[in-house]
């Protein structure tokens, strides 16, 4: 079988595509350009991501964390049964882990809208 | 020995090779070979991802540390998991958006200084080796305690079908590779729990709670070590006891386990221990040298944190078992608790629960490949992660070498930890494993987190941090792997040293950091929005 004539070669750039839509604006300069409206765009935006994820941080030290002080201080918790299993091997073996997971989808969630709010800013620094 | 054990081995070493060989028809350019060109699938990444990091430690560690202390261990597989939570909420997107694609790469990026990369360089190596190391102890124990063969064998043979297969096959192939192992790990240990719950049941549901262990059928123990039973009686080594069904275990002097209530229930005390292991493995996670080279694969920013999200549900659900193993060890395979080998409760417990019929030895099989491919893929994981680094910071700084170079690494990385292993087989597995967490916790925990959330890092400050916190740490482990015996509270101190050598590394990274305000580099708000934008607003 005879080869097919080889075709042109094509360069797919798809950052460069992406970078041109519309007119550059305002909000756009400021953050490539470094001035301080810009700057204070960006520490706007890691100071929103730092929060959410020390306040998850702290939802799970405050459910997972406290679990050894709690056993410690109060023994009868370690001594309480449900459905014949004894509530400490519950809530490490089976509870933490759905526990953690949740939370974590929770971040997903609210650090990709704080980054879908940030876009918005900088894409419509009009409205 | 069981028959079906040698075809399930071989088949497992056949199938690495076999996937191996088949990613490498795609892997042409040092860019394929090295970071996959950033065209995994999140899926697949996330499953290799687990792969890679759920360990000999986690396969028959957790179990064998269940089925000795009980519920106090379960921050062990508790805290590997919460680690990839803290590695999402501080570390994921923002490292997947530097580009950096090892801890060495990422200081260059944030802080621009040589001697900071090769400080991390050394950390990364020492780590890297420090967690190697039980890998292949691990494999090598586990082929003597089911084959009777020696156990430098089986530490060579998966020291060298590791090598060749990251030297051949790159990260295109382990991708594949480790994705698969994790579904095999998974059903390894899921498929012969449903039947040891299933034969539980059938049994009337022996108890396990107090007065204590009893044995389930007639055993006949050997006596390893010169040892007293219950305080009371003296046994010499190579005497072989009888015991019959009913009768209860009884304490050797010789093996540290945990009976009756002690087992049971939450320790009253120890509570610095408890709550070291929790910061080292809640926050060592984002410092080990294998995990982070995997976010390079991801396609961008938001992905990663999507990976890392479905990561953690897989690694979560996978440590549902090995708790199960190590509570029902306590009913079938009490011997282990005399003879202290409680490691082996997951390769033992099939048979001990179900009989040596076809059944029991099936599941056995299955259940020894899967710790095959726990050993198979960490250790991988590991070296690729490794010889990235000799590659790039060690053979060739600062130049793009080539494939050869790379297996060159590969070689290199392998040689120190194989040569380690065939000399040291009596240091404890979990215990080697947790004190790597406290290392990488100590000191890359504090640099990623800093130089992610803070502006203010100097390259001195993450420099005197690492040296504070990770050089205390790693004191700490050099004095309780080599060292002499250790007592009392100091023993805990430096046995379980992350709770006050991770603070020590914040304040120190913090404290000099100020002082050194000046060196904060002039690009800092360019590296803050590279690593924090959303790649949609990249130009």
């Amino acid at each position: 079988m005879a080869d097919p004539p080889p075709r042109p070669r094509v360069r797919v750039v798809l950052g460069d595509a992406a970078s041109r839509r519309g007119a550059p604006d305002r909000a756009r300069a400021d953050l490539d350009e470094q001035t301080p409206v810009g700057e204070a765009l960006v520490k706007g935006l890691v100071r929103a991501q730092l929060a959410l994820a020390l306040r998850l941080a702290l939802v799970v030290a405050a459910g997972l964390g406290t679990l050894p002080l709690l056993f410690a201080a109060a023994p009868a918790v370690g001594e309480f049964k449900v459905f014949g299993v004894h509530l400490p091997w519950l809530l490490l073996g089976v509870l933490s882990f759905p526990f953690l997971v949740l939370v974590g989808a929770a971040y997903v969630r609210w650090a990709e809208r704080n980054e879908q709010d940030f876009v918005a800013l900088i894409r419509r620094p009009e409205r | 020995m069981n028959p079906y054990l040698a075809p399930g081995l071989i088949l497992v070493l056949l199938l690495t090779v076999a996937i191996g060989a088949y990613g490498l028809r795609f892997a042409r350019t040092t860019s394929d070979f090295l970071v996959a060109s950033r065209s995994v699938s999140p899926s697949w990444n996330a499953a290799a991802i687990s792969g890679e990091y759920l360990s000999a430690a986690s396969f028959l560690g957790v179990a064998g540390l269940v089925l000795r202390y009980g519920v106090d261990v379960l921050w062990y597989p508790v805290g590997f998991a919460a680690g990839y939570l803290a590695l999402l909420l501080f570390v994921a997107a923002p490292l997947r958006r530097s580009g950096a694609f090892t801890l060495p790469d990422f200081c260059q990026v944030r802080l621009k200084s040589v001697a900071l990369r090769r400080l991390a360089t050394a950390f990364v190596l020492f780590i890297g080796c420090l967690y190697l190391l039980p890998q292949l102890q691990g494999a090598g124990l586990t082929f003597a305690t089911l084959t009777g063969g020696s156990y430098a064998w089986g530490a060579l043979v998966v020291g060298v079908v590791v090598t060749a297969n990251v030297a051949f096959g790159g990260m295109r192939a382990i991708t594949f590779v480790q994705a698969f192992q994790y579904w095999l790990k998974l059903t390894a240990l899921a498929v012969p729990m449903v039947f040891l719950i299933l034969q539980w049941q059938s049994d009337g549901r022996p108890a396990v709670t107090p007065p204590g262990p009893v044995f389930h059928a007639a055993t006949t123990v050997t006596i390893e070590q010169d040892a007293v039973l219950d305080g009371a009686t003296k046994v010499v080594a190579g005497e072989t006891l009888r015991f019959e069904a009913g009768d209860p275990v009884p304490r050797v002097s010789t093996v540290d386990a945990e009976f009756g209530a002690d087992w049971l229930l939450p320790d009253q005390t120890g509570l610095f221990t408890t709550y070291s292991l929790i910061l080292a493995t809640f926050l060592g996670t984002m410092g080990l040298p294998h995990v982070l080279v995997r976010f390079y694969t991801n396609p961008d920013g938001a992905s990663a944190r999507r990976t890392t999200l479905v990561v953690l549900a897989m690694v979560g659900m996978f440590y549902l078992l090995p708790t199960l193993y190590g509570v029902l060890g306590r009913i079938y395979t009490p011997q282990l608790l005399m003879t202290g080998n409680t490691d082996a409760v997951v390769l033992l417990l099939p048979e001990a629960a179900l009989g040596d019929g076809h059944l029991g030895r099936l599941l056995g099989a299955l259940v020894t490949a899967g710790a095959l491919a726990a050993f198979l893929s960490t250790s991988s994981g590991l070296l690729t992660s490794v010889a990235g680094v000799i590659f790039t910071d060690v053979l060739r700084p600062g130049r793009s070498g080539s494939v050869r170079d790379f297996r060159v690494a590969t070689v290199l990385a392998a040689l120190v930890p194989t040569a380690l292993a065939l000399q040291v087989s009596d240091m404890d597995v979990s215990q080697v494993v947790g004190l790597a967490f406290a290392v990488a916790a100590s000191s890359f925990c504090p640099l990623l987190v800093l130089g992610i959330w803070w502006r203010r890092l100097t390259d001195a400050g993450a420099i005197a941090g690492l040296i504070a916190g990770g050089g205390a740490a790693m004191a700490s482990v050099l004095l309780t792997v080599l060292g002499p015996p250790l007592r009392g509270g100091f023993a805990e101190f430096v046995g379980q040293p992350a709770a006050w050598t991770v603070p020590l590394a914040f304040l120190v990274m913090v404290g000099v950091s100020l002082v050194t305000g000046k060196r904060v580099p002039a690009d800092v708000g360019a590296t803050m929005l590279r690593l924090h934008a959303p790649e949609s607003l990249r130009s």
